[in-house]
């Protein structure tokens, strides 16, 4: 995989001042986001307070709330965030298809279902989600894979998308019958499958930590060996790509990232779909710039979508995977419009 | 088009054929009704009648109060032990009419919306009509907290609405199979984000109540509800019957259609409106039960081997899948009664996985 990136095109001029600065400006964006995140909701909270808590802390009310609560629940965001806008290029890149995401390609339904077996076998709550959710997104992804990619030709955007709702309605129907069959079940999981960042512990932050490290290193490895990928198959072979090994480690990115990002927070839709979109605007197809992109654009988009579904209603709050459908479902019907899938 | 399901061709029988082998014309009343009988497809609507009249009668007799067979024809005329007759004329017969009821409604529904839409998925489960109305309905159970009818109506909009909107932004010089599916996986999903909201907002066993009825259940349907689909069934589906002809000259392509004096507009509307309202009753009875409307027509096809859509064809089976589902989610882990839509979303999902993967096995892009 020691490849250098065979570049289609030397990229012009603007792109290469344009690439670091906007890179800068998102990180930027991200810490703003977070700072509102540990400031602001249904207690507002200065910044000053925010620092001292975290500094000196006086075991009052607000410094427990910004410890506790909102400093654990931003850094879970901007993690999640970063792992699910990982995801969604890495998905996109390996299928080479506008629509991947792991909600449409039924990994999270996947790991939805492995939750649900869990919490009805050991009553598991929390942080023991993690493994189940692994699992089933892994056993989905390789499922859908290989339903999509059937037959001679290779998996078309609407093979995928197609596999992937089918098996999302089969996990959906077994998933109901717990429910009926167990009203406990039906409790955990009802509050679990909107996708949220409200009430997370810490504990389960260290939990995937280290599932999401090793999937973010080895994204940032993948990076020009996705760019011959791109290419095609064939000319990537000529390249000396090992296509094979490529594939493998994408795929196993892509389930530690999206098991670790489903396991913290819930499944989450679109996120992963809009996050590569608007990041190939600035970077244009180059990997190498668009993965580090998407991370930083993930994270930013899940803590901004965060706050807004803190503040949008007056008595309560949206969780983020509302929020975050609300803002993807559009874009996804416009993907679906636009000319280049027409062609495809 | 290269995407979507093709009509099934089996190897020995040419796509273009006009007079199907094997068929007779049946004409009564000196030329002014005839009809394309084929003995094929008319052997497999007989066996699916026997079949769902078969499992009727099991279904009534089996249960935690089991009722002998030979007990059955009594007990449905009203005769026999008064036990008996309570649980069968007041129970168990009403579920499964019902059952058959709903289950031709989605089956003959389904057909229409996939030969309009030319594409084996352009059932109302795909373009978002179920999700539409599983979403009023769960609006209407949970914020507003009113009764069945309300909820009912609620179901309807819903779903009208939402596929109002699937169809009008999957317009683009027409509508065509792939986007109409694609678009409505999409509001599908922000959809399913709203109810998911709403269920988290609602006390235990309300919420507990609204997501049983999303996934559409037959439990403890009585007469009213007999009457309400089969009278539906009375008025609508001879209107679309009607029309069958038509549509199977509009799955030839609109223009040929239009060349074959069918005024292509009119007759979409119509029987767009008719499967609707169809669907919509349907759904207001039993609730959004998954999947007949997408299985029937394609099972149908494939039994009697036609090359278009067979509307009564489809009734039938989604009946007959409808009853037996039904049963099958009575008795699967009984005491406990699983709603039927359990059983028809994975049965049905199974399907459509395995509908994907034979219609992919061949390299066909």
């Amino acid at each position: 995989m020691a490849l250098r990136a065979p570049t289609l095109t030397r990229p012009t001029p603007t792109r290469r001042v344009i690439r670091p600065i906007g890179l800068l400006t998102a990180l930027g964006a991200l810490a703003v986001c977070a700072l509102l995140s540990v400031t602001v909701g249904t207690k507002p909270i200065p910044v000053a307070d925010v620092w001292a808590s975290l500094t000196a802390y006086d075991g009052s009310y607000d410094h427990d709330v910004i410890r506790s609560l909102r400093v654990p629940r931003t850094v879970i965001g901007v993690f999640v965030g970063a792992a699910l806008g990982l995801a969604g290029a890495l998905m996109q890149a390996l299928t080479r298809n506008p629509l991947a995401e792991p909600g449409i390609l039924g990994v999270n339904s996947g790991a939805a279902a492995a939750v649900v077996i869990a919490v009805i076998a050991f009553g598991a709550g929390g942080a023991a989600y993690v493994w189940p959710a692994f699992v089933g997104a892994a056993l989905a992804a390789v499922a859908v894979y290989a339903l999509g990619s059937r037959g001679r030709a290779s998996a078309t955007p609407v093979r995928l998308a197609l596999a992937g709702t089918a098996l999302t309605v089969v996990l959906q129907g077994l998933i109901h019958g717990a429910f009926v069959l167990n009203e406990f079940v039906f409790d955990r999981i009802r509050f679990w499958q909107v996708g949220s960042l409200t009430g997370r512990d810490i504990d389960v932050l260290w939990q995937v930590a280290p599932f999401l490290v090793t999937g973010v290193v080895l994204t940032l490895c993948l990076g020009p060996s996705l760019n011959a990928v791109a290419l095609g198959d064939d000319l990537a072979a000529t390249l000396g790509a090992n296509i094979p090994l490529i594939r493998a480690a994408t795929a196993v990115a892509v389930i530690l990232l999206c098991g670790a990002a489903t396991a913290a927070a819930g499944p989450i839709w679109f996120v992963g779909l809009v996050v590569p979109h608007a990041a190939r605007v600035i970077t244009g197809p180059d990997q190498r710039w668009l993965l580090p992109y998407a991370a930083v654009l993930g994270a930013v988009l899940l803590t901004a979508a965060d706050i807004l579904g803190r503040v949008v209603l007056p008595s309560s709050e949206l969780e983020v995977g509302i929020v975050t459908a609300f803002v993807g479902a559009p874009l996804f019907i416009a993907l679906v419009r636009s000319r280049r899938m027409a062609q495809l | 088009m290269s995407d979507t399901l093709a009509p099934p061709r089996r190897p020995g029988t040419s796509g273009g054929r006009t007079t199907p082998r094997g068929s007779f014309a049946l004409r009564l009343f000196g030329e002014r009704l005839s009809l394309l009988v084929r003995p094929r497809t008319l052997v497999v609507c007989l066996a699916l009648t026997l079949l769902s009249a078969l499992v009727l009668v099991v279904s009534v007799s089996v249960g935690d109060y089991a009722i002998p067979l030979r007990a059955v024809p009594g007990a449905i005329a009203g005769y026999g032990e008064r036990l008996d007759v309570f649980f069968v004329q007041g129970v168990r017969l009403p579920r499964a009419l019902t059952a058959i009821g709903v289950g031709a409604a989605l089956g003959i529904a389904g057909a229409v919306f996939q030969s309009l839409s030319r594409n084996a998925l352009g059932s109302p489960d795909i373009i978002g009509f179920t999700s539409g109305a599983a979403t009023g309905a769960v609006t209407v159970i949970l914020v507003f907290g009113a009764g069945r009818v309300a909820v009912s109506l609620g179901a309807i909009a819903g779903g009208l609405l939402t596929a109002a909107v699937v169809y009008l932004l999957a317009m683009k010089n027409g509508v065509q199979g792939y986007r109409l599916v694609l678009v409505g996986i999409g509001v599908s999903a922000m959809l399913g984000s709203v109810r998911d909201y709403l269920l988290t907002r609602a006390e235990l066993t309300d919420a507990m109540g609204a997501q049983i009825w999303m996934i559409g259940s037959l439990n403890g349907r009585g007469w009213g509800e007999v009457a309400a689909v089969w009278v539906c069934l009375a008025l609508l589906g001879p209107v679309l019957l009607a029309q069958g002809k038509r549509l199977r000259f509009m799955e030839l392509g609109e223009d040929t259609a239009r060349g074959l004096g069918v005024s292509t507009q009119a007759t979409q509307l119509t029987v767009l409106a008719v499967a609707s309202a169809l669907t919509g009753a349907a759904i207001a009875v039993a609730g959004p039960i998954g999947f007949i409307a997408l299985a029937a027509p394609q099972l149908a096809r494939r039994l009697t081997r036609t090359g278009g859509t067979t509307l009564v064809g489809s009734a039938l089976m989604g009946a007959a899948l409808l009853v037996v589902a039904d049963l099958v989610a009575q008795r699967a882990l009984a005491p406990v009664q699983l709603p039927a839509g359990v059983v028809t979303a994975v049965i049905g999902g199974s399907y459509l996985i395995w509908l994907l993967y034979t219609e992919w096995r061949g390299g066909r892009a």
